[in-house]
């Protein structure tokens, strides 16, 4: 443990309206904790810049799911295991279901929230590819109020994101219109839990009459942040699948990422199954009778 | 003969309670008062010399211990065989992390700023990274020539050999660091007092060891130094050598302070600076003759040691011995050597040699059997050793091992033949290719050739004033089951029950030398002098007419309360006596170097996931003759945790080297199995029994250490029809293996990785 | 043994929790990790510090009947909750068939990460009952042990399981 308690400081207001309060009358110096996972690891680590954190762990207004007609919101301090047991988040949003499944073991996915993983902003984050999938929006809070973006432009480089000093992800808002589309989610990592991605992927795709009516792919792990793959998919969209567009498909695609070589793992590597996955997702969807959600993790099942 | 009553069964854990409560001990668990907590200040650099120390603003210097090279009383080393390393780097400096300053505080939080307040300016001097490298000798990081030592093996005239084969076979194989990754990290306390010297408690495999490098270190003779273990998290030969060097330090700052010291080092430190698993590289030429059988071959055999010689003089010596396999060499050339190089001392590691040495072996033999055009499994056949039959340095097998038959009851316990079978047809289609891979291989337990006799250890079994008897050892228990072992042994023998007997603490000032807990020698050596001292106890109760020919567990009790009431302290003490008919030459490094092998096969079920390229292991099968199981529970625990350790090994855990420093020594990036990784793994034993073990014990520690790498990989090259000879195997290696090679369906666009 | 407390005082709170059934209190720094102040200021040393990086589960501990790693919890996070450590379990009549299998199946070697294991396994247990060797793998896959090779952990855990049911 490589840093001193006594050097920081940590404070609870204990609910929304006082978190984002503080925010504004300090602008800039209180950094934000939730479930720690990703914060606490760095301050033992002795590399925590931020002196102040302010704590919004368990705030009632972040940590609950609001399923309304046509959307559900899905507070930014609900954990994964919030996630992975809330019926309608299981069953209409199994692509985020399955990113909860996987990330961490069960005490951190106890802990971690997905406010913290969009906030965090790593381009290997679990979660991420799955929000731009969906095409979630976000709201953001502050003192001055709330707005809406959309998530697919919340990530502007590495570890830069749109959210304003003082601002809050309050919740994640996805569409309830998924149910008649095939869902493929697989995640790679160094082994089959408890693992950093090396690639992940989130895809949907719906067929019409043997067409590709609409298909969204999301990586992570290939690019400085969370990556819809808008080339791929336009290459993709109004052909019918067969090995042509597949091999179409995975050259477009291996062309739109940036992977790069890391302590993890190989850009070459990355790209490779990146192509191997999406080409996998293809042959799913060209396969699917009828829409069924579909949920993998990598070599775990026997 | 009576059917055993405790040697077989599965007696509960001496210390099971304890941990299943959390009652256990640790070193961190352990607070003095008035206690001080240690740091250490490290090197930045690979090499070079040391010009200036500074101690930098913004830390209240005057609050701190402070402990440099120039406050060793005794001799600057940590001692163990050759004395090379220094305990505290005073001029030079030969690896990143070697330790440079000792620093302590009352406050364990003020001490990493301290730590990075300390500046080292150095003059870099060139240093060497690879084992290529250091054979090249254009840069000498170590004595003449950057060798720590070779061995030479002879057996037979090789010359004519290469004339009369059919077929020569050559093949290079390389294996990685392993970082030993106990959960537990290293740590020890020390308290210093004038009149009764330096007392040390910690997390480690030897006491004597210990007491052996802080005699010299502190200049202390041998009654004011005593070693204390306390419960350790788990060792697997990362705490052999090393505790001695984290001991001289919280002893130095203790002697300093006048306060104790705690240190222990959290995970990033403990990876970054301590031992690791040699990295090797095995160069291996046979000849066959037409059926495939070996007629003689040369095997060179190189480990990297890091930068000073520690232990890998006898990591060498296993891995040179048991590079021939379980197959008999009718001629070989065995030249091996460790060389040095500018990272952190490598050291012990379960196995400790063998499992290097014998995964080039193993892939040695399915290589050959391709080359040749047989199978795997008779290649093996063709070349197994037989009784009466010498191995690579002359040892005679005499036990009826009938290796054949083991291979046979392996083969069908893993339902080989039909999975191969199947498996062909299937990876005609599916994307997951499948295969099966075989390892068969040995492990001698104890210390190698002369190496018993020189320990010549010592035990003591004792009769307590409450009618109980203490065995009393400075063999330590880490999980593997030493107390209760021990406690089965002497239960047994006496006839008692098995709560009447335990295993006292490993304290030098109250256990004797029984020798260091390494080399799979715990049961099988120690356990017999265990025995003997125990049988000592009861003849002397015979001689003084308190026990019958034939008694129950209280009346034994009885008279050893009776005989303690009489005669005060009862120990009967017992001495390795080396087995007749064992004979080593330390020079020609020939003749009997084990007391007794043990035998194994190993059979992986492979899938390797062209997708992902992901090698995953569906089946294990471990199949080995171990003399006789004393503890069916703890024997089985054994093998699948060693299994377990060497799928890491294998298939996850790679440490990434940049300039002797590791980069990722996180738990987040150096990658242990966890328990959605493993595979079924299935294990079988047969007994065979030990003439030279306790109850007829092979040691079986290592054992299973050996085979799943070789077994893994030859399943993979199975599977792909790729030869890999290098791990770990990662997915991305196998990528590239099958990018570079003819899998390959289409031409596939390579990313140009930074385009924007 | 209480250890010598750092000269700075300001900034410390007073931080109330309910710990193995009992209410606390202790006077903490807020970013004090709930793993040291188990440890050192309640002298719980059951719970252990493997890695500090939330990896490898052996300082596991039930947060208001939830499974965290207090080496991630900064102590403030767990004003009045719930804790129970191994200690606390330990004390229960109904963590019984889970040490017993634990020692009977070979579940511990070495030790170190059994707190955090059995932890592991009571919190896998109360949300299923009967796990399936699967569940019982995803249920463990946040606690390293190095020693066993998970076999004899998941052999402990469908033991307790099916004892629990047979009573």
């Amino acid at each position: 443990m490589r840093s001193d308690p006594a050097d920081y400081q940590l404070v609870a207001p204990g609910s929304l309206q006082a978190a984002v309060s503080l925010l504004a009358e300090d602008p800039g110096s209180w950094l934000p904790i939730a479930g720690g996972t990703d914060v606490m690891v760095l301050y033992a680590a002795g590399k925590l810049a931020a002196r102040k954190l302010l704590s919004i762990w368990n705030l009632p207004e972040l940590r609950r799911v609001e399923v309304l007609p046509a959307e559900i919101r899905i507070g930014a301090g609900c954990t994964y295991t919030d996630l992975r047991e809330h019926e309608v988040v299981r069953n209409e949003l199994p692509l985020l279901a399955a990113a909860a499944q996987w990330t961490g073991g069960i005490a951190n996915q106890n802990r971690g929230t997905i406010g913290g993983n969009i906030v965090n902003a790593s381009p290997a984050a679990d979660s991420l590819p799955a929000l731009l999938a969906y095409e979630a929006d976000l709201i953001l809070i502050s003192a001055r109020g709330e707005r809406r973006i959309p998530y697919l432009d919340f990530h502007t480089g590495y570890k830069k994101t749109q959210l304003s000093a003082g601002e809050l992800i309050r919740a994640v808002c996805v569409d309830r219109k998924f149910s008649d589309y095939v869902s493929y989610t697989r995640k790679v990592g160094a082994r089959n839990a408890q693992a950093i991605s090396k690639v992940c992927v989130a895809a949907l795709g719906r067929l019409k009459a043997g067409i590709v009516d609409d298909v969204r792919i999301a990586l992570g792990g290939v690019a400085p942040v969370p990556l819809r793959l808008v080339e791929t998919e336009k290459a993709i969209r109004g052909k019918a699948i067969d090995p042509a567009l597949l091999f179409l498909a995975k050259r477009t695609a291996i062309a739109e990422i940036q992977p790069i070589d890391d302590i993890r793992s190989t850009a070459r590597y990355r790209a490779a199954v990146a192509g191997n996955l999406i080409v996998e997702f293809l042959e799913r969807l060209s396969a699917s009778g009828e829409p069924q959600p579909d949920q993998r993790r990598d070599g775990f099942v026997r | 003969m009576a059917r055993d009553r405790i040697i077989g069964a599965p007696v509960p854990r001496k210390e099971g309670p304890e941990k299943v409560t959390g009652q256990a001990q640790y070193v961190d668990d352990m607070v003095l008062p008035n206690m001080l907590h240690g740091a250490t200040v490290r090197s930045q650099i690979a090499r070079g010399k040391i010009k200036n120390i500074t101690f930098g603003p913004g830390v209240a210097w005057d609050e701190f211990v402070i402990v440099s090279a120039k406050d060793i009383p005794g001799a600057n080393c940590v001692a163990l065989i050759v004395d090379d390393q220094p305990c505290l780097a005073s001029d030079f400096v030969n690896h990143p992390e070697e330790p440079i300053l000792l620093l302590a505080h009352p406050d364990r939080h003020a001490l990493p700023k301290a730590v990075a307040a300390v500046s080292v300016e150095y003059e870099p001097l060139p240093a060497i990274f690879t084992m290529q490298e250091s054979e090249r000798r254009s840069e000498i990081i170590w004595g003449a020539d950057n060798t720590f030592k070779t061995y030479l093996v002879e057996k037979g005239d090789l010359d004519r050999v290469w004339e009369q084969a059919a077929f020569i076979v050559e093949g290079e194989y390389t294996t990685g660091a392993q970082e030993q990754l106990y959960i537990e990290n290293n740590g020890m306390i020390a308290v210093f007092d004038p009149a009764q010297g330096i007392t040390v408690w910690g997390s480690l495999q030897c006491p004597y060891y210990v007491h052996k490098a802080l005699m010299k270190l502190c200049n202390l003779p041998e009654d004011r130094v005593r070693v204390v273990q306390m419960e350790t998290g788990g060792a697997f030969g990362g705490k052999e050598e090393y505790p001695s060097m984290i001991a001289g330090h919280a002893a130095l700052l203790a002697m300093k302070s006048g306060r104790p010291v705690k240190i222990v080092y959290d995970r990033a430190e403990d990876m970054a600076a301590t031992t690791k698993r040699h990295p090797s590289r095995t160069r291996h030429r046979t000849a066959l003759n037409k059926d495939g059988k070996i007629l003689g071959g040369e095997i060179e055999f190189t480990i990297d040691g890091g930068a000073y010689a520690t232990l890998s003089s006898v990591v060498l010596s296993r891995g040179t011995i048991h590079a021939g396999g379980p197959y008999y060499w009718p001629k070989v050339r065995i030249r091996a050597k460790a060389v040095a190089t500018n990272a952190p001392p490598h050291g012990a590691f379960r196995g400790f040699g063998a499992p290097q040495s014998l995964f080039a072996m193993e892939r040695q033999m399915d290589r050959i059997a391709q080359t040749i055009g047989i199978s795997p499994v008779e290649i093996r056949r063709r070349n197994f050793f037989k009784a009466g039959q010498t191995t690579t340095t002359d040892q005679t097998v005499r036990e009826p091992i009938d290796l054949d038959r083991l291979l046979d009851r392996a083969l069908e316990l893993s339902d080989y033949s039909a999975k191969k079978k199947r498996f062909a047809a299937q990876n005609e289609v599916l994307t997951k290719k499948k295969g099966m891979g075989i390892a068969t291989f040995l492990h001698g337990a104890g210390f190698t050739g002369s190496g018993e006799r020189y320990l010549s250890s010592l035990v003591a079994v004792e009769g307590c004033a409450d009618g109980r008897v203490r065995v009393l050892v400075s063999s330590t228990e880490f999980g593997q089951g030493t107390k209760t072992v021990l406690s089965q042994i002497v239960a047994e023998t006496l006839g008692l029950r098995y709560d009447d007997v335990d295993v006292a603490q490993a304290d030098t000032l109250t256990v004797p030398n029984s020798g260091p807990t390494v080399a799979s020698r715990t049961v099988m050596v120690v356990g017999k002098i265990v025995q003997s001292a125990a049988l000592g106890i009861k003849q002397t109760l015979h001689a003084a007419g308190m026990l019958g020919d034939s008694y129950s567990p209280e009346e034994f009790r009885a008279a050893c309360r009776n005989y303690v009431a009489g005669h005060g302290q009862f120990r009967s003490l017992a001495r390795y006596e080396a087995p007749p008919g064992v004979f080593w030459d330390d020079e020609k490094y020939r003749g009997e170097a084990y007391a007794a092998f043990a035998w194994a096969v190993h059979i992986a079920e492979v899938s390797v996931d062209l997708i992902t390229y992901s090698v995953s292991v569906d089946d294990f099968v471990a199949l080995q003759e171990v003399g006789r199981v004393l503890h069916p529970v703890l024997a089985e625990g054994q093998i699948t945790g060693g299994v377990a350790q060497a799928i890491g090994m294998t298939l996850y855990e790679k440490v990434i080297w940049q300039n002797g420093r590791m980069l990722n020594g996180q738990m987040t990036n150096y990658i242990m199995p966890t328990s959605a990784d493993l595979p079924p793994i299935r294990v079988f034993f047969e007994e065979l029994g030990n003439e030279h073990g306790a109850f007829g014990a092979k040691g079986i520690g290592e054992l299973p250490m050996d085979g799943p790498a070789p077994a893994i990989i030859n399943g993979a090259a199975d599977a792909l029809g790729i030869p890999f000879n290098s791990i770990p195997l990662l997915p991305e290696d196998v990528f590239e293996a099958v990018t570079s090679g003819t899998l390959q369906k289409e031409d596939e666009a390579q990313p140009t990785g930074g385009r924007r | 043994m209480n250890e010598s407390q750092p000269k700075r005082s300001e900034g410390k709170c007073e931080i109330s929790l309910q710990l193995n059934g009992e209410r606390r209190t202790v006077c903490v720094y807020p970013m004090e990790r709930l793993l040291d102040v188990l440890r050192r200021q309640f002298n719980l040393t059951g719970t252990k510090e493997g890695c500090g990086e939330g990896e490898c589960g052996s300082c596991s501990v039930l947060m208001d009947g939830t499974l965290v790693n207090s080496c991630l919890v900064p102590v403030l996070q767990a004003k009045d909750a719930e804790i129970l450590t191994i200690e606390g379990l330990a004390a229960r009549e109904s963590s019984r068939h889970l040490q017993e299998a634990f020692l009977q199946c070979g579940g511990a070697q070495c030790g170190i990460c059994t707190p955090g294991m059995i932890l592991a396994a009571v919190h896998l247990l109360e949300k299923r009952a009967q796990p399936t060797l699967e569940q019982i793998r995803e249920g463990l896959s946040g606690n390293l042990c190095r020693c066993t090779g998970y076999m004899q952990i998941f052999e402990a855990v469908t033991e307790a399981a099916r004892r629990n049911t047979s009573t």
